[in-house]
């Protein structure tokens, strides 16, 4: 009953079309953003980073002793301001507050689950948090993800990021014909 | 404390960016991944160029010192796995990490199902990093560039890349452009694409003037 609800909300937003900015134009502000990130700080941007010190800060919270000796996680514990005030936490606190702010300005704002016609809200959500996952390990081995990696690394000419975002779309490419299906 | 500051507001810009361009919906992204709407690429490399170009030439301006810029380390196995297994991870999910938090805040659950994904995924990594260690740390992990692996000067590299990205965004305009026109046709939208077999039926129902013809 609720999802037969939503999927109706769903197809009255699909009408009503929301217009996006120029991909071209709000690439260019997104990458003004990234130089005066370089210019301001000397580094980029990142996304993945923050999760790990949230995880790093969690495991710290529970079993101290173990967070500073994990290799992984001593890096975010040890670090002279401690895991809570690591400076990507506070850059993704501020893309939650502008990804709010700009959603509210063109009044996009909406309580929903994006989804394919078929897929129930349960599955999509199931779905949504493996692939979260998944990417939450590829992210780790890689050092970043599409925003410390391939944003960052890749205007800087890093082998290693150039590289990074090569395999990561050609896996993505490689797995879209098994998961068009649940998009229609 | 300031620094923090200014990473809040860096972010803050970041976020209302992403959105701004649809990059806070799932639908959107996987377009990307479908060829139907190519709005990651052609936002990833429009950004990409402009920050690249900024810093080449703010340091040939002498107005920043590019050697002080920090370049993410290459340990380019790990990278490249990660990359792959990022990959199969970003097309389950539809969201990256930072595009999963704008997805998140503009209300959608699934942009939250996501980011709890990521947080659990990095913690079990995190909780078994001995095993993975190894493989982790293996590589130079020292900084190496595009210029260095083609034996290029800085200057000729960024122009090559500006080169490359501007023959891919009008490739990018040319796929959506057929995309576009595909979906306008019945049949090729079906479940089952039309074999070159039923293309003779396929151009007797769709179009009734070449069936009279």
């Amino acid at each position: 009953m609720a999802e037969a609800r939503s999927a109706g909300r769903e197809s009255l937003g699909e009408e009503r079309q929301v217009k996006y900015s120029d991909p071209y134009v709000a690439g260019v502000g997104l990458g003004l953003v990234l130089l005066a990130a370089f210019v301001i700080t000397g580094h980029g941007l990142g996304a993945s980073g923050a999760f790990a010190t949230t995880a790093a800060g969690t495991v710290a919270a529970v079993a101290p002793g173990y967070a500073s000796s994990n290799a992984y996680f001593a890096r975010y514990v040890g670090s002279p301001d401690g895991p809570w005030r690591d400076w990507l936490l506070f850059e993704v606190i501020g893309v939650f507050i502008g990804g709010f702010l700009s959603a509210a300005l063109a009044g996009r704002l909406r309580r929903d689950v994006e989804r394919g016609a078929g897929v129930t809200i349960r599955s999509r959500l199931a779905i949504a948090f493996a692939g979260g996952g998944v990417m939450g390990l590829g992210a780790v081995l890689a050092r970043g993800c599409t925003s410390g990696q391939a944003l960052t690394g890749g205007a800087l000419l890093s082998v290693g990021s150039w590289g990074f975002m090569l395999t990561a779309f050609a896996a993505a490419y490689a797995a879209a014909p098994v998961i068009k299906g649940s998009w229609r | 404390m300031s620094d923090l500051f200014v990473a809040l507001g860096i972010g803050v810009a970041f976020g209302f960016a992403l959105e701004r361009a649809g990059l806070g919906s799932a639908r959107k992204l996987t377009g990307q991944f479908f060829l139907t709407d190519l709005t990651v690429f052609k936002v990833m490399f429009s950004a990409i160029l402009t920050a690249m170009l900024g810093t080449f030439w703010l340091g040939r301006l002498g107005v920043i010192d590019f050697a002080s810029l920090y370049v993410p380390d290459t340990h380019l196995m790990p990278q490249l796995a990660g990359g792959a297994i990022f990959g199969l991870g970003f097309a389950l999910a539809g969201l990256c990490p930072g595009t999963s938090c704008v997805s998140a805040a503009t209300g959608r659950g699934d942009g939250a199902a996501v980011a709890a994904g990521l947080f659990t995924g990095v913690l079990l990594t995190g909780l078994s990093f001995t095993a993975l260690q190894p493989f982790y740390t293996s590589g130079a992990g020292v900084v190496w560039t595009l210029p260095q692996l083609l034996h290029l000067s800085y200057g000729a590299a960024v122009f090559l890349i500006v080169l490359v990205a501007l023959a891919a965004f009008a490739a990018a305009e040319r796929i959506e452009l057929r995309m576009r026109r595909r979906r306008h046709d019945p049949i090729a939208e079906s479940a089952f694409p039309p074999s070159a077999a039923d293309a003779g039926f396929r151009e007797a129902t769709v179009n009734p003037a070449a069936r009279r013809a």
